[in-house]
């Protein structure tokens, strides 16, 4: 994974100092909220309802074991011994004191980490495919280009003041496991016909109160020239964006408003201009960062055969074990999805047990899904059942990998200042309704996505089954929605009808399901099942 | 009852006005009538509040509540982790909230 050098090192410790200097002298009363509260946000620090919330970036989900142990650390001595994995492959720790605030960040500067781009109008933390240089079916390892366009951005002043946030993500799959097309600007590395390397681009998507599901604007942006055109993209943006209304800010807004053909037209013809100006970064550069990527040295010659003799193991390995690229190999995913938990949390003991698993067994190296679960990338077969056995003793083994009860879930009014209704409890408890691992493996794929609010954090417009919390006067109302999807095949849900209270969410969650299971035909996921029957026979049975 | 609440600047505690100073438990909150405005005016140049900000509630047998769910989420914790909350011994709080 990539290492800092002086510069980075030198940059990080200014900031953490300039941030020391800031909060100082907003404690002494120098400055005033007004002031203060763009550069806190700045460095990922908001105020939430309980206490402050720092957001830790973490660029692309990749982190080795010495910055989990250091997370661990920070969860024990600055906050309540817990951490909240985040949609966007980030951790957020819900009860920090602002006085601390700048110590935290001089003890992430150590593990080379930070809390740059997780807020403000800025281009934020650049996700990837949570297999990433691991994966079967990639094409290659897309961490270099997100870590490129990451150095590339990070603190241009052309990129510093955007008209609202901005979201990338990169993927080098078919599969999309990332939510790809759900992003400001998306990208699939491909191959063309000579084999050269290049990128589809999909941008304007986004969830949010006006979600859009991103378009595809070029089959083949040569790799060299992706900033040019990214930037491109953002030229165009920011040249007609509605600064004036918060509402109309993002950019798939302007998209949507240009339409796809103008939008594109305008994009080619400023990236013509900016090719013309040599301003792509030079290849140079990216070796040095692509370097750092090279895959780790997999054995050759280990065995395939897992012995699956230990039945729960064998359950285990049936639903969390992805294909590796490397033979021998396992990519582990790690469920952040206990019945009768929270998801996406996790202890400071559960992440040393992870942080020493990923030491011993997967190259040190381990990936936060998008999904709030977390993976452990390079794991050989042979040692399967020896990482399963340390991961059940953590509480950290369930066997629910995109089935019912791997709920995404945003932190909700429980933390959350915008929340309009908790989406935690709701999780929880339709996870306790199908709890039962024989009706969940019965169920197959099920994604259930749950918001608290139209800022879709939970990623609700993307679940096969989407909840959303709102405040219906003063109490707590969940609208219910179905066909959504993040993947390849990528679908907006629609809202059933009328919504529910938080009891009867989840009967109608129930109702949903029932009726999937009724009229299912063999091999079909719930998803498919919705697309052939449609809306209204769902209707039918959700509300009678 | 208007009540004035915010978040302890130093530490981002959730803080109720109780007619002298700031409290961490809601039934201490006082109504603050129509001396809000420069009762936050002077905390607020004091540097012990952040977001300040007035909420509406009522006195209850139980003591003060909070008309609306979230502010009675700030003023207990999180319902999901009753052992966060200010009552943490008690398993019935959550109710309160609801």
């Amino acid at each position: 994974m990539y290492k800092y050098d002086q510069y980075d090192d030198a940059m990080v410790r200014a900031r953490v100092e300039d941030f020391r200097d800031q909060t100082r002298r907003r404690l002494e009363g120098k400055m005033t909220d007004d002031q203060f509260k763009p550069l806190r946000l700045k460095n990922g620090l908001y105020l939430q309802l309980h206490a402050y919330m720092l957001r830790i970036a973490i660029p692309y989900g990749t982190l080795n074991s010495t910055q989990l142990r250091k997370l661990a650390h920070i969860a024990r001595t600055y906050d309540r011994g817990y951490g909240h994995f985040t949609t966007r492959q980030n951790i957020q720790f819900h009860w920090i004191k602002l006085e601390d605030a700048p110590d935290i960040l001089g003890e992430l500067a150590d593990v080379e980490m930070h809390c740059i781009q997780t807020s403000g109008e800025s281009i934020r933390n650049i996700s990837a495919d949570h297999y990433a240089g691991a994966a079967a079916d990639e094409i290659m390892d897309p961490r270099p280009w997100a870590e490129t366009l990451r150095q590339m951005t990070t603190f241009m002043p052309e990129f510093s003041y955007l008209p609202r946030k901005f979201k990338i993500c990169v993927i080098a799959a078919e599969e999309d496991r990332a939510a790809m097309r759900w992003h400001d600007f998306g990208l699939r590395i491909v191959k063309n016909e000579a084999g050269e390397i290049g990128f589809e681009v999909y941008p304007g998507g986004g969830m949010g109160r006006t979600p859009f599901i991103a378009y595809k604007s070029s089959d083949f942006v040569p790799q060299h020239q992706i900033f040019s055109y990214l930037q491109a993209v953002l030229r165009v943006w920011n040249r007609h964006a509605r600064r004036d209304n918060i509402h109309k800010q993002r950019m798939k807004i302007l998209v949507h408003e240009l339409g796809e053909e103008e939008f594109t037209r305008q994009v080619e013809e400023e990236f013509r201009h900016i090719l013309t100006l040599g301003t792509d970064f030079p290849q140079a550069e990216y070796d040095r960062i692509a370097a750092y990527f090279t895959p780790p040295p997999f054995e050759t010659g280990l065995p395939e055969e897992i012995d699956r003799s230990d039945p729960d193991f064998a359950v285990w390995i049936d639903q969390q074990i992805a294909p590796h690229k490397a033979p021998g190999y396992a990519i582990v995913n790690v469920s952040l999805k206990p019945i009768g938990g929270i998801g996406g949390d996790i202890t400071a003991e559960q992440m040393e047990v992870v942080a020493d698993l990923a030491e011993r067994y997967s190259f040190d190296e381990l990936r936060v899904a998008h999904t709030q679960n977390l993976v452990l990338p390079h794991v050989r077969k042979a040692d399967l059942y020896a990482v399963w056995q340390q991961l059940r003793d953590a509480g950290l083994a369930d066997a629910n990998l995109d089935l019912v009860t791997d709920i995404i879930a945003c932190p909700g009014l429980d933390y959350c200042s915008l929340a309009n209704a908790r989406s935690l409890p709701v999780a929880a408890r339709i996870a306790e309704r199908f709890a039962d691992p024989a009706v969940q493996h019965d169920l197959g794929e099920l994604k259930i996505k749950i918001s608290g609010c139209i800022n879709a954090c939970g990623h609700h417009h993307a679940g096969h089954i989407g909840i959303l919390g709102v405040d219906r006067k003063g109490t707590e109302n969940y609208q219910l929605l179905l066909g959504g999807s993040g993947a390849e095949d990528v679908s907006q849900a629609k809202i059933t009808g009328p919504g529910f209270d938080e009891a009867g969410v989840v009967d109608a969650v129930e109702r949903a399901v029932n009726h999937y299971r009724t009229i299912r035909e063999p091999g079909e996921r719930f998803i498919d099942t919705y697309r052939r029957v449609g809306m209204e026979g769902f209707k039918e049975a959700i509300y009678g | 009852m208007k009540i004035l609440t915010g978040n302890d600047l130093k530490t981002g505690r959730v803080i109720w006005w109780d007619g002298q100073g700031w409290s961490l438990h809601v039934e201490d909150a006082a109504d603050v009538h129509d001396d809000g405005e420069a009762i936050l005016a002077r905390e607020e140049a004091a540097c012990r509040v952040n977001g300040p900000m007035f909420i509406e509630g009522e006195r209850t047998a139980e003591g003060v509540r909070p008309a609306h769910i979230k502010d009675r989420i700030r003023a207990l914790g999180p319902t999901v982790r009753a052992d966060l909350t200010l009552k943490p011994a008690d398993p019935n709080a959550g109710n309160w909230v609801i």
